[in-house]
């Protein structure tokens, strides 16, 4: 995209209604499954009359026709003010409006059907929510990018939101190396290693392998998806620095752009795989806090875990992980000796560090994987001792962060060094969290230094309306328009 | 700072130790009735004397476990965080800060209900860091939970 006019101001008022070619896109995502349903009909239909399967696959075709055009008939959508309003539904109605003061990231997502007529889906992130609020599929693919401008306007200054488009890339994936990547992987290699093995056992057995391999089709199937999967969703991968994260886009049939913002990050992650280290290749994975989820069953912040690099140089990684992290890196030590004993296969790897922002330790057997955590993330700190552990002296401790998978643990530590670090770690946290909030009272213009009294300010980050202020702090509950919600301050600087 | 002392600790009521022997008794006596019985009727009467006295020798053993870990549990509220040690074989210790903590939970069960306990347990964002205390008396546990809430609101914000 290299769209340099002026940003245009807000639109007429009145209701629009997405391109009318919305319900043949739509209908383009069943395509796979409607073939797939075809070529198993027609192989049933050979062993029986198949013509009923045929008229069956023609109704679906036709209902989802129908669906897709009455739904694009009651789908409409206009600005009220500053707000952006979605309807749809025929039975349900569904209305929504999205505060433009809120929207945090508009990304652009082209399905290849719709590539081919020119329309592209709109989908839209408010701040404090992980999944998609807002959806406009489809619009003119001119009309998207606009729009897109003016969205990311009303949250941004202009010139971010024009600057977003042609910010500074920050790293790329050529296609060898991506192809390399993938043949690199351990799917490709049982997936060539079964073939091969096949053609061998063919040459002897050709009962068994015939045998075999109809055992196994459906596997080696699901296999080349993913490999598919890989190479199209990655292909063209290219991240750009923004304003309120980094922008990546990426896809060969389908292609995404999709932001990772800055301050919802929860831990990054860069893994090593065996067959990649020769190249000095390695991927870069984030996990990002969505909606904060208090539900009932206590399940926690929703975390995604995004592919922020799927292939690239440990340069290419260390340029995007100083953007993220900022500051250098925190020295790592190795555990004692003797954890040889308790760890065999991975004590070659094992070594962890932290400073005052972060924490940083590498695992792994045969994939080397190093975990960097902010520290003002953290939500408990823990030192597990298990019965291999006792006799050696030893103690993990881990700092886990929101979600089910990431933490940074420092394993197999000195008894006396891991309790030390429960302390440590716990009051640098602690320090972090409160150190990423800065006062208000540099705004309100007394500038005395001394600390306002606790209540609801404007957010300093002008992602909401209000946010609250309590004994010399920022906290993560804000306000909009009267309704509370919860975000964490972020950190972007 | 530095680690705290033993006498600092808080831990489970005794309650707990009788409500664990209560049912460690009650399986002990079922499972040894029941394996009495069937080895009486198959092999007769030595094989029978031998399973019940196997089945009694087992169950005392894990009381002498199970005692343990009921006087393994610990709990300690900090300035800013609570602590809670737990484990005989897996010794665990959880620090985690009331700013952190998104909600407070207490249950009690049918067995606990009649021992008179309840359990709190701590949510927070990260599915790890979960931490529980079992075994607490029911006013102690409405305490807990009413100062946890207090100091998460008071450290996080005040809604």
């Amino acid at each position: 995209m290299t769209d340099d006019r002026p940003v245009p101001a807000l639109p007429h008022d009145g209701w629009r209604r997405l391109h009318p070619f919305s319900p043949v896109a739509r209908i383009g995502r069943l395509v796979p499954a409607l073939v797939f349903l075809f070529l198993v009909s027609t192989v049933h239909s050979k062993a029986e009359n198949g013509r009923a399967e045929t008229d069956y696959l023609i109704v679906i075709t036709l209902v989802s026709a129908v669906y897709g055009y009455v739904h694009w008939m009651v789908t409409r959508w206009r600005f009220e003010g500053d707000t952006l309003r979605i309807e749809t539904g025929l039975i349900r109605k569904d209305s929504r409006r999205l505060p433009l003061a809120r929207i945090q990231a508009v990304d652009i997502v082209r399905p290849l059907l719709a590539r081919m007529l020119g329309v592209s889906e709109l989908r839209i992130r408010l701040a404090g929510s992980g999944s998609t609020d807002g959806k406009l599929a489809y619009l003119a693919e001119a009309e998207a990018a606009e729009l897109r401008l003016v969205l990311l306007a009303g949250h941004h200054d202009t010139e971010a939101a024009v600057s977003s488009n042609t910010g500074l890339p920050m790293a790329s994936v050529t296609t060898g190396r991506l192809l390399g990547s993938v043949l690199l992987s351990l799917v490709t290699i049982v997936l060539v290693g079964t073939v091969a093995t096949l053609a061998v056992l063919d040459q002897f057995e050709p009962r068994t392998a015939a045998a075999a391999a109809g055992f196994l089709a459906v596997y080696m199937l699901s296999f080349a998806g993913v490999v598919w999967r890989r190479l199209s969703g990655q292909y063209g991968f290219i991240a750009v620095e923004g304003p309120e994260g980094v922008r990546i886009s990426r896809g060969l049939l389908q292609t995404i752009s999709e932001t990772v913002p800055y301050g919802r990050i929860q831990a990054v992650r860069q893994v090593e795989p065996l067959l990649w280290r020769p190249f000095g290749w390695c991927r870069l994975e984030v996990d990002i806090a969505g909606a904060t989820a208090r539900n009932q069953r206590g399940e926690g912040t929703s975390v995604v875990r995004k592919a922020l690099l799927p292939v690239g140089s440990q340069q290419d990684a260390w340029h995007l992980l100083a953007r993220l992290l900022g500051g250098p890196d925190p020295v790592r030590t190795r555990p004692p000796w003797r954890a040889r004993f308790k760890a065999p296969l991975s004590f070659h790897f094992l070594s962890a560090g932290h400073d005052g922002a972060h924490a940083v330790c590498v695992t792994g057997r045969l994939n080397r994987a190093t975990t960097w955590v902010p520290l003002e993330k953290s939500q408990s700190i823990r030192r597990v001792q298990g019965p291999a552990q006792r006799p050696l002296g030893l103690a993990t401790v881990h700092v886990d962060v929101a979600g089910k998978r990431a933490r940074a643990e420092f394993r197999d530590r000195e008894v006396q060094e891991a309790d030390r670090l429960v302390e440590e770690l716990s009051e640098l946290s602690r320090l972090a969290r409160l150190q990423h909030r800065p006062p208000p009272a540099a705004s309100n213009g007394n500038g005395h230094g001394d600390v306002p009294p606790s209540g609801w300010y404007p957010d300093p980050s002008g992602r909401h309306e209000r946010r609250y202020w309590h004994e010399g702090q920022w906290t993560e509950h804000v306000a909009n328009g009267g309704r509370r919600s919860s975000e964490a301050v972020t950190t972007t600087s | 700072m530095t680690l705290p002392d033993e006498q600092t600790w808080l831990r489970p009521s005794p309650g707990l130790w009788r409500m664990r022997r209560a049912e460690l008794v009650t399986v002990t006596v079922v499972l040894a009735a029941f394996f009495g019985l069937v080895f009486l009727a198959a092999l007769g009467p030595a094989a029978g004397g031998i399973s019940l006295a196997v089945v009694i020798v087992l169950g005392a053993g894990s009381s002498w476990f199970v005692r343990r870990r009921y006087r393994a549990w610990r709990y300690q509220e900090r300035h800013e965080d609570l602590l809670v040690a737990r484990g005989v074989m897996v010794r665990r210790l959880s620090v985690v800060p009331y700013g952190r903590m998104q909600f407070v939970e207490v249950t009690a069960g049918p067995v606990e209900r009649l021992f008179h306990l309840s359990t709190v347990k701590l949510h927070t964002a990260a599915a790890a860091s979960d931490a529980r205390i079992p075994g607490l008396e029911t006013p102690e546990a409405a305490r807990l939970r009413d100062r946890l809430t207090e100091l998460g609101e008071s450290m996080a914000a005040g809604m």
